[in-house]
């Protein structure tokens, strides 16, 4: 299993799988509004809690742990490069401030993935695309979408089997120096994209075929209708919208170090 | 290790083989498997049984998740793929898994390369390959120009090319008429004469009963027979659990057993022979 098993939809049902789309997608907006907003180290640890259980009522623990682990190097990362650069460019802070704003920077990088991974994870693509379309977006564009998504895990089987195909011809991918390794990832790119090209030929005729884009207005038989539980994710996020705004002007945010000391 | 080699003959040996995929499905579930050098073996059954999970075994693709697999006597977990497919050429199903090149004279080379021979060498294996598969005329086309059975020849001339010991070919007559099948047959009879070990997945039961190899049945992960086709192919309830069906000369000797003719012919000629005599001797 990969990374992206920590971002790929998974069918169960849970409150949160049965959302709107378009609500979660404010939610994840404000979300990242409010986090770029701050560059403390508590509200972001506010909003990395506030998560928490929406990860758990939507049954999405280990594949969201899996996100976490994924990002794990990313955000160590930053944390070095915010950490070392914070040092030698801004030399009057103390230590520990240091560190705290680096650990914000950290924090934020994972309530970012954290929500993207909460959203994908819990949206179907279809649904996903029907919420396009209810918003006005030409079904073209929709469709398009939609596709993308879908054959996203197919071009990753197919990828897998090609490596294989070239390793079964002698093909060692992780030999020689870089460019050599560049060069080695041909046979693999070339059957992909090919492919790739051959099956979305094969999808428009097939498409055609059975009558797409025949009447100007489609109708849909699920229709997204926006209901109380939607309604309460709006609210809470723009409620959080509002207060961070407030916060981030009226209030002073102590540093973590200052409370515990 | 080598001493195997020297005592059984024994090209390939799998032994109480289990593999999981990452995703958790358990593909193959206790496989005991023995092939001798030289042997011709078909290994048949339903889809998703594991036949293509079991040959990506026999030249290192996967693992054993518990179990070892030797080929050559050279246990596959301690060797790189790129070592193991010099002696095992496998064949994938779909040719366009693996066509790069710009002609198909280079995409027959890009293995040859691989191995490090040298310039001369890969001409003139090249020209072999080519030859024996009657791709001669596509010498200088690319490959993504020709046809779907062509595609697959050019797939399986790549991978004869560097003369592997071991030669698996996974689904070789999909996509093929029945004059290229018949071609791909006689070939095949005729590198198994050469002294080559040969191993076929395949669906077609027509195929298999006319080149008449060891057959090895699979369902769900398990071997659930293995022997000489007119004894496997003929047995109705083997067949009809690893979901193929009897080939066309069985089930035709299967309406004529209550006449006293035998059940376990699948081939042609046998049949044609055991029809004549019986005539004759009613004259």
């Amino acid at each position: 299993m990969s990374v992206f098993d920590g971002f790929k939809f998974r069918s169960i049902s849970s409150p949160i799988h049965q959302l709107d789309p378009r609500a979660k997608f404010i939610y994840v907006c404000v979300l990242f509004t409010v986090a770029v907003m701050f560059n403390n180290i508590i509200p972001l640890l506010i909003l990395f809690l506030i998560q928490l259980p929406i990860v758990f009522m939507a049954k999405v623990q280990r594949e969201w742990m899996r996100s976490m682990k994924g990002s794990a190097v990313f955000a160590i990362m930053i944390f070095a490069v915010n950490l070392l650069s914070l040092y030698f460019y801004a030399g009057h802070e103390t230590f520990t401030s240091i560190l705290e704003r680096s650990l914000a920077m950290t924090i934020r990088f994972i309530v970012l993935v954290q929500s993207f991974s909460i959203f994908f994870l819990t949206t179907s693509p279809d649904t996903l695309g029907l919420a396009l379309e209810q918003s006005g977006i030409p079904y073209e564009l929709c469709f398009a979408f939609t596709t993308a998504v879908r054959f996203v895990p197919v071009l990753a089987e197919e990828a897998q089997t090609i490596i294989d195909a070239q390793k079964a011809r002698g093909l060692e991918i992780e030999s020689g120096n870089f460019l050599r390794r560049i060069r080695n990832y041909i046979p693999i790119l070339i059957p992909l994209i090919v492919n790739a090209i051959r099956r979305s030929l094969e999808l428009a005729e097939t498409m055609e075929s059975r009558a797409w884009g025949a009447c100007k207005n489609r109708t849909n038989l699920y229709v997204l209708k926006i209901k109380t539980n939607d309604l309460l994710l709006i609210l809470f996020s723009l409620l959080l919208l509002t207060v961070s705004i407030y916060v981030s002007i009226n209030v002073y945010i102590p540093s973590l170090t200052s409370l515990l000391i | 290790m080598s001493g195997y080699k020297g005592v059984f003959e024994q090209m390939i040996i799998v032994e109480n083989l289990y593999f999981t995929y990452p995703n958790g499905v358990e593909a193959l579930s206790g496989v005991n498997l023995r092939i001798e050098d030289g042997e011709f073996v078909a290994i048949m059954g339903q889809n998703g049984a594991g036949k293509t999970t079991l040959v990506k075994h026999m030249n290192g693709l996967l693992k054993p998740t518990r179990g070892r697999v030797l080929v050559d006597g050279i246990d596959t977990r301690r060797v790189s793929v790129a070592r193991l497919a010099r002696k095992v050429g496998l064949v994938f199903q779909n040719p366009d898994h693996q066509l790069f090149s710009e002609t198909v004279e280079e995409e027959i080379s890009f293995a040859l390369r691989n191995f490090g021979y040298d310039e001369k060498t890969i001409k003139e294996r090249v020209g072999w390959a080519l030859n024996m598969l009657n791709l001669e005329r596509y010498r200088k086309i690319s490959p993504f120009m020709l046809s779907g059975g062509e595609r697959k020849r050019v797939a399986l001339a790549s991978v004869l090319a560097w003369d592997p010991k071991i030669i698996i070919l996974d689904e070789p007559t999909i996509g093929q008429d029945y004059m290229q099948k018949e071609k791909l047959r006689q070939f095949i009879l005729q590198l198994n004469q050469q002294g080559k070990t040969i191993i076929v997945v395949t669906h077609d039961v027509e195929f298999v009963a006319e080149c008449n190899p060891r057959i090895i049945l699979m369902k769900q992960g398990k071997i659930i027979a293995s022997g000489k086709a007119e004894e496997v192919l003929t047995n109705e309830d083997l067949v009809k659990e690893a979901s193929i069906a009897l080939p066309e000369i069985a089930k035709l000797f299967k309406c004529l057993e209550e006449y006293g003719f035998p059940r376990n012919v699948i081939d042609v000629y046998e049949a044609a022979d055991i029809i004549y005599k019986r005539l004759r001797d009613q004259k």
